[in-house]
Order: structure tokens, then sequence, then C-alpha cells
């Protein structure tokens, strides 16, 4: 059976839970249908998966230099311990 | 900014063993504390800089909401995950603490919750494909990642934290922000897309890391 097209609208819509393995069999199917003809809901699944690659490498908002060991010394002095 | 070894450390207990851990600290032993929560510090301080936008408050509220938790763990129900349940307190903790903060009485912790506004159009379709490794290491990429977040508003930013950085569930980012799954997926969307708005090279030029050295083609 052929796959119902799918307009830009609805693929940037979905791209989100695309990218998160969000999204059902069906609706896989046609998005990927799109994105073999249309570079401009490529580019943007490219994107939206960069974001998410660059930020998942646990980089993003390091804690500061000697974080751990001010709350340590917070957590002696008020806890006692 | 440096990491401490305990931002690294890998969670690689049971959860059987957190909750024989939960327990003795509850039974006394309260320095077996600290080997409780060394693997969560950095989720708390990052739950918590997302709110506040500021390291030295984020670090002040993280210190309180493992004081917090430290008071109440015997009230910790098993059936919840102990790391949602510390971010949980240290969101609470920032947003009372935000409240508070007079840099803040203009801007409503629940601005932009925009969730039935009209569709989100990306401002261009410029090609981003594959990241190449080195650029990834780039200073300027990362600071530029790191502005571009802190511009989200507040509602867009808790989600994305809370999913991309945090690597929490729909349901968990649901539970902890105390919004349905729908609101999650949508403010998610807008919040990549707006990333990746501000990141993507655009049609005015390319990551060009060819000679050794950064070219700027973006503002940025």
């Amino acid at each position: 059976m052929a796959l119902v097209e799918i307009s830009c609208v609805e693929v940037l819509r979905e791209v989100s839970n695309y990218v998160d393995n969000d999204a059902d069999r069906k609706l896989r199917e046609r998005m990927e249908e799109h994105f073999k003809g249309c570079e401009h809901c490529l580019a943007v699944l490219d994107g939206t998966r960069n974001i998410v690659r660059l930020v998942g490498d646990g980089r993003a908002f390091e804690v500061p230099a000697g974080f751990s060991s001010r709350l340590r010394s917070v957590l002696a002095r008020k806890l006692r311990i | 900014m440096s990491s401490t070894s305990t931002s690294q450390t890998q969670i690689v207990r049971s959860l059987d063993q957190e909750v024989a851990l939960i327990e003795r600290v509850c039974a006394g032993e309260k320095q077996l504390f600290y080997e409780l929560i060394g693997p969560y510090e950095r989720s708390v301080y990052v739950a918590a800089v997302s709110i506040l936008e500021n390291q030295a408050d984020a670090e002040e509220a993280s210190q309180e909401a493992f004081l917090k938790a430290f008071a109440h763990l015997n009230s910790f129900r098993r059936e919840a995950k102990f790391s949602t349940w510390l971010i949980t307190i240290v969101l609470n903790e920032a947003r009372s603490k935000r409240r508070k903060d007079r840099r803040f009485l203009h801007k409503s912790i629940d601005e932009g919750g925009e969730d039935k506004a009209g569709e989100y159009v990306p401002r261009d379709f410029a090609d981003w494909r594959e990241i190449p490794s080195e650029t990834m290491e780039r200073v300027e990429l990362r600071r530029a990642l790191e502005n571009a977040i802190a511009s989200l508003n507040s509602a867009y930013r808790e989600v994305f934290v809370m999913r991309d950085i945090q690597h929490l569930s729909v349901a968990e980012t649901a539970e902890v922000l105390q919004i349905s799954q729908a609101s999650v997926k949508t403010r998610l969307l807008r919040a990549r897309l707006k990333l990746r708005d501000a990141l993507a090279p655009g049609i005015d030029g390319a990551w060009n890391i060819r000679d050794g050295s950064w070219k700027k083609v973006r503002p940025w």
C-alpha cells in the first residue's frame, strides 16, 4: 500500500519525537519518505540531532570547580557528619 | 569552569544497593550520605542552574536541597527513583529562591508556556549535516550552545535540560516539572528547534575549521 504523503508542517511538528524514536512505525515511514525528497526538513532533522548530540555528552553546564568539597563542608557543618 | 571527579562518576550501583544505603543513613550511619548523593551532585546542580541562570545561586540552592533531602530521607518513597526525588527537591528550592530574587521580579516562572501557540517555523533551513568530532571540541561552539540554552525562556529551558541533559524520560520530566507529558513533548520540540536556529551555520556560512582556526560565520 502506498504511503500517505505528509506535509512539511506535520514533519516539523513531529521531528523531535522522531529523533526520540517516539513516533509510530507508520508515521516514521511517512517522514522518512518525506526526508528523501525535502532538503529543508532533512536539514532541520540533522540540526535537531546535532543539538541533542552536542548536549548529550554531559559537558554542558559542568559543575563549578570545588563544588563537591564546598558541599561536603556545608553538610559536615550543618549535619555534624 | 571545570568538572569535579564526582560529576564524572558513573552510577554503577544497583537499585537494591541504593535502597540499602538509604536505610543505613536513616538508621544513623550519617556519613554514608556522601556516598549516597555523590553520583547525583551534577544532576542537582544542573537542575538548579536551569532555573536560576547563575552559578553561585545554583550552588547554594543545591546545598540547601541536599540538606533538605537529608532531613526528609525517611519520607522517601521507594516507588520513586531517588534521582527524580532529589531533582524535585532542588527544583522547589530553586523556584523558591527565584521568586524571592528581585532580578526575576519581571519574569514569571511560567513565562512562555505557550504550548498552544501557533506552529514554530524554523528561521532558516540551512543545511547542517553531521558535526565533525573536532568541531565538537571547539570552545566557541560550547560557549555558543550554553548561551543559546540560557536565552531560551524558562519553560522551554527546564524541559530541555531535564530531557536532553539530565536524560530523564518524558514521564519523569512531566512528574518533576508538574506538567503534562504532551507539554513536555511540545516544549522540547520548541527548545530543540530554537537551539538549532541559534546554532546552525545558516545560509551565511558554514563551520570552517580546515586551516586549524575557527572562522566565525555567525554573529556569535
